[in-house]
């Protein structure tokens, strides 16, 4: 493979680089705006958060095992099985994603970096501050007299969240949490739709864009649309809390309904923006280790955006039992139903993607053909209760957990390790071990299904979510024996997981080369791990598939001008890092409020002043 | 469910993943379909109400529909990745196929008319279920309370708590409220599931189809004791129902309203609570005592109304039900011998 990128670097140095000699390699990566960087620091965070979430839930598990057990008390057991959904959704899958984001889109479109390169530090950084305010209460509960592991669910309805039902600072961290993840999640909202609109190489058209970068941009659209919900949401249940207002208050005029209506206004959409980045990486695995292009790629392309567009138009099929009456049941029902359509269009052209094809049964392919297989029993579990009459006895039941899990697990999860096992070699020079890999999927996918499928069955058997404990008798405790001997098989797998990416982080042997897997899109040009600056050269694009059609026909692909380019990278700046501990300090003042009122409001005036300073320094600071 | 029993032999052949998964959900739907036993009551694939039997018929129709699509679906997978692995000896590429546009209107269109199938019997029932009640349906208000279900009865004049009476074969338009969080009433053979939602009244109407004794779970989460907040319905025949509700009417005999168990429970400060009716005992904070000798459980469905579990409720109920609202009052034994045998004599 031929590849001129490499023929003649050297002369294109960046005018202003990372790792400049003066600076420690700590200072490096805290200082950093390379895309690369900080999408490898999503990453680890994620996976570092994805195994918390992981323990919380093998400690519930083990609750589970068998009846009448009390291995944790009821208290805990509500505040694990909220921070265990909290941190699965917003500090496990979505930095998960966000990690692919970074990395890809600038190499998948022929930029040199996102459009903000220190806004994209900023989001990653107020991200970490987000994360950490959720999670500090483990660390202070021995030490406070009060409840403050967030416990009202990963939903917080209130009423139940209100201060009368819920005293302690529980709530507050959940809510400062949130609401310092909703910023960082915005920003980078932002920050990748002006990217991807505006640094495309030349000649790539939108119908161009890999289908990776095309769902990065509908998830991105759905956050700045959706997470603006929650943020209201957010701030009138403060409002409740710390002021006494009672939006949410039936005896003071207000209505709990209001905040599943906000809530899910965000909630649902939120589900896309954990799936859809899962199906961008399917849909470039499949075609890769079939040899062949994504089959109908604009219908692929379309029904992800109508999967967004619907996504706003169903969130009250999560609310079905709430009593909305039968008009807006009916309603509701239709839509989430049409959400079917474009879904099977997406399984029906992968399955038509490998249909013909020269299959490689790799790790990265195995995982993407096994979110194809799980993430269609969840979508069929989903037609069931999208059915009012049915969700009346699916809802809030193990049902229920059952189907978001083969759906966020079997999909999302599956489809982000499917990503992970093949840019890996992008990212790191070297591959991640396959024959490891393939008993990680094997026990992974038995481990899945042991740990999920006996749900359907507990939950039609009448097993509510969210109980602590149930009685012997009901037919309930084999299945949930099962459950739990397959929740500790997948900590197995992910143990291995983990075992062998740290084993692989160090062996850089430059092994993998540009484009290991003969792979279609731009970022398969780079060095592995890419430079810097990504490109000596843009590439012109002339094709969908460009690196593939350079390399088999029948276009040109892509070519690269010999033009010496003016290549601007910012430098490194403390910046970012300053802001999100202003805008992180700003929240939490809120979050003290909740106790001690004086010195919360205090301390978000020396906030308001550490964001003036740094947002103002930021834009002084020469060289950006 | 013999519908689920006679297409089990033709699905056997369609692979292993399929006959778990039939296998598994016949476990659960055939195992004990005409059983009278209360421990199989909660399972939902059995329905004893018009309303659960409606719901299981709409479950059936998408239960197969989706079986088919999830046979094609993997059918096509597993096919494809045996018969398309590559063998590392090919010459050429794959036919490089971009896309069919046939193919692609045809898996548009084609759901439609599946979802169809699924949509027009779901939005008839739902305005179906959602009608109001007759004119000489039984109303019953159901309050959900941390953590326990309070049961008035308007037109008898009368309430109790977490176990509701009804009659076989007429109408019951449960009113579901709330004045403090969410809950969601559950009983699944005889009502499914609606939530008792703070500031607003939501309707199940249902009639159950034949006597016997239902269990019933809060199903959306309520804080602490959550897991414990359970109940019963019996449902009895219209004579023995009404039976019951004229003996619920009535309050303990005047006699029994000076004795020496009623001046304990005064002592106690139990009256600041819970009401006995005949006596002064009238607060309406925890559930309603007047019969509470007469129930089968306590504390919400968690115990068996018996002395051992009165004593133990009574001497710390937190540590039965974890965030209890009701006090450990440190009771002293004697007050408990003596409030075990008045509570039981409440018949």
């Amino acid at each position: 493979m031929a590849n001129p990128a490499h023929a003649a670097p050297g002369e294109h140095a960046p005018h202003a680089g990372h790792g400049a000699p003066s600076q420690s390699w700590l200072m490096s990566w805290v200082m950093t705006s390379d895309h690369k960087r900080i999408g490898i620091l999503y990453g680890l965070s994620a996976l570092f958060f994805f195994v918390l979430g992981g323990i919380e839930a093998l400690v519930i598990r083990t609750q589970l095992a068998a009846p009448g057990q009390h291995i944790v008390d009821a208290a805990t057991y509500n505040a694990l099985f909220t921070m265990h959904g909290t941190t699965m959704i917003f500090l496990g899958v979505m930095p998960m994603s966000a990690s692919f984001f970074n990395y890809l889109i600038p190499l998948q479109i022929g930029a040199r970096d996102v459009i903000f390169p220190r806004l994209n530090a900023f989001s990653f950084w107020l991200f970490l501050i987000g994360a950490i305010v959720l999670n500090v209460p483990f660390i202070l509960t021995p030490f406070v007299d009060m409840r403050v592991i967030p416990d009202g669910g990963w939903f917080g309805y209130a009423t139940l969240t209100e201060k009368a039902y819920t005293p302690g600072a529980s709530i507050d961290f959940w809510i400062c949490g949130l609401q310092i993840l909703g910023v960082a999640s915005m920003a980078a909202g932002f920050n990748f739709i002006v990217t991807i609109f505006n640094l495309r190489a030349p000649g790539m058209t939108l119908l161009r864009m890999p289908v990776f970068t095309w769902m990065t941009m509908v998830v991105q659209f759905l956050v700045v649309l959706s997470f603006p919900c929650i943020t209201i949401a957010l701030v009138l249940l403060m409002f409740d809390r710390l002021f006494g207002t009672h939006f949410y208050l039936p005896e003071g005029g207000g209505d709990p309904l209001l905040w599943q209506h906000l809530f899910w206004l965000f909630g649902h959409p939120e589900v896309y923006i954990l799936i859809l980045p899962a199906m961008g990486i399917v849909s470039e695995v499949l075609p890769t280790f079939a040899r062949k292009p994504l089959f109908g790629a604009p219908f692929v392309i379309f029904s992800g955006i109508t999967i967004g567009l619907l996504g706003f138009g169903v969130w009250s099929h999560h609310m079905f039992t709430t009593g909305l009456g039968a008009a807006a049941d009916a309603s509701f029902s239709v839509t989430t139903m049409l959400i079917a359509i474009p879904t099977g269009v997406k399984i029906f052209n992968w399955l038509a993607t490998i249909w013909g094809g020269q299959i490689r049964l790799t790790t990265a392919n195995l995982f993407a053909l096994g979110f194809v297989c799980m993430f269609t029993m969840g979508g069929l579990s989903g037609v069931m209760h999208a059915s009012p009459p049915v969700d009346l006895q699916q809802q809030d039941s193990y049902f229920v957990v059952a189907h978001f899990h083969y759906v966020l697990f079997g999909g999302a999860v599956f489809g982000l390790l499917s990503g992970i096992y093949y840019w890996f070699p992008k990212m790191n020079g070297g591959f991640l071990s396959e024959s490891l890999g393939r008993w990680i999927f094997g026990i992974l996918f038995v481990g899945f299904n042991t740990t999920f499928f006996p749900m359907h069955i507990v939950g039609a058997a009448g097993m509510p979510r969210r109980i602590f404990t149930y009685d012997a008798g009901l037919g309930w405790e084999i299945p949930n024996l099962i459950e739990t001997v397959g929740a500790f098989t997948i900590a197995v797998g992910v143990l291995l997981f983990i075992i062998d990416l740290l084993r692989s982080i160090g062996r850089t042997d430059g092994k993998a080369g540009p484009n290991p897997w003969d792979a279609s899109s731009l970022e398969w040009i780079t060095e592995s791990p890419p430079k810097v600056h990504n490109f000596d050269i843009t590439p012109t694009v002339y094709s969908d598939r460009p690196v593939w059609e350079k390399n088999h026909g029948p276009g040109p692909g892509y070519a690269l001008a010999a033009v010496d380019e003016h290549i601007h990278i910012p430098p490194p700046s403390l910046r970012p890092l300053m802001l999100a501990m202003g805008v992180g300090m700003f929240f939490i003042s809120w979050l003290t409020a909740g106790q001690f009122f004086m010195f919360g409001a205090g301390m978000s005036i020396v906030a308001l002043g550490a964001i003036l300073y740094s947002s103002f320094s930021w834009f002084l600071e020469p060289g950006h | 469910m013999l519908a689920f029993r006679s297409s089990t032999a033709r699905l056997l052949s369609a692979g292993p993943l399929l006959t778990a998964f039939v296998a598994c959900l016949l476990l659960v739907g055939c195992g004990n379909a005409d059983s009278t036993n209360i421990a199989d009551s909660m399972n939902t694939l059995v329905g004893h109400s018009d309303l659960t039997k409606n719901i299981l018929d709409i479950y059936g129709t998408i239960f197969w529909i989706d079986t088919f699509l999830f046979i094609l679906v993997q059918g096509v997978l597993i096919y494809a990745v045996l018969k398309f692995r590559a063998r590392g000896d090919e010459k050429t590429l794959p036919e490089q196929v971009h896309g069919n546009l046939q193919m692609e209107l045809g898996w548009t269109i084609a759901p439609v008319f599946i979802l169809m199938l699924i949509a027009i019997p779901t939005v008839s029932f739902i305005f179906e279920s959602q009608a109001p009640a007759g004119k000489d349906a039984i109303v019953v208000n159901a309050t959900g309370k941390q953590w326990w279900f309070k049961f008035g009865y308007p037109g008898y004049g009368f309430e109790t708590a977490n176990e509701l009476h009804v009659p076989a074969g007429r109408q019951v338009d449960l009113r579901l409220q709330s004045d403090n969080v969410i809950h969601a009433f559950w009983a699944p053979q005889l009502t499914a599931k609606r939530d008792m939602m703070p500031g607003r009244v939501n309707h199940i109407t249902f009639t159950a189809d034949r006597a016997g004794t239902y269990l019933g779970q809060c199903a959306e989460y309520c804080q602490d004791s959550h897991a414990l907040m359970k109940f019963r319905v019996v449902v009895d025949s219209l004579e023995d129902f009404e039976k019951w509700a004229a003996h619920q009417k009535e309050g303990v005999p005047e006699a029994e309203a000076k004795s020496a168990g009623f001046e304990a429970f005064q002592g106690a400060t139990c009256v600041a609570c819970h009401a006995i009716s005949g006596t002064s005992a009238q607060a309406a904070i925890g559930p309603n005592l007047t019969h509470v000798g007469s129930r089968t459980h306590i504390a919400a469905g968690v115990l068996e109304n018996n002395e051992a579990n009165l004593r133990a409720w009574l001497k710390n109920p937190d540590a039965v039900k974890p965030g209890s609202k009701m006090p450990n009052l440190n009771l002293s034994d004697e007050q408990i011998t003596t409030l075990v045998s008045y509570l039981q004599s409440l018949k």
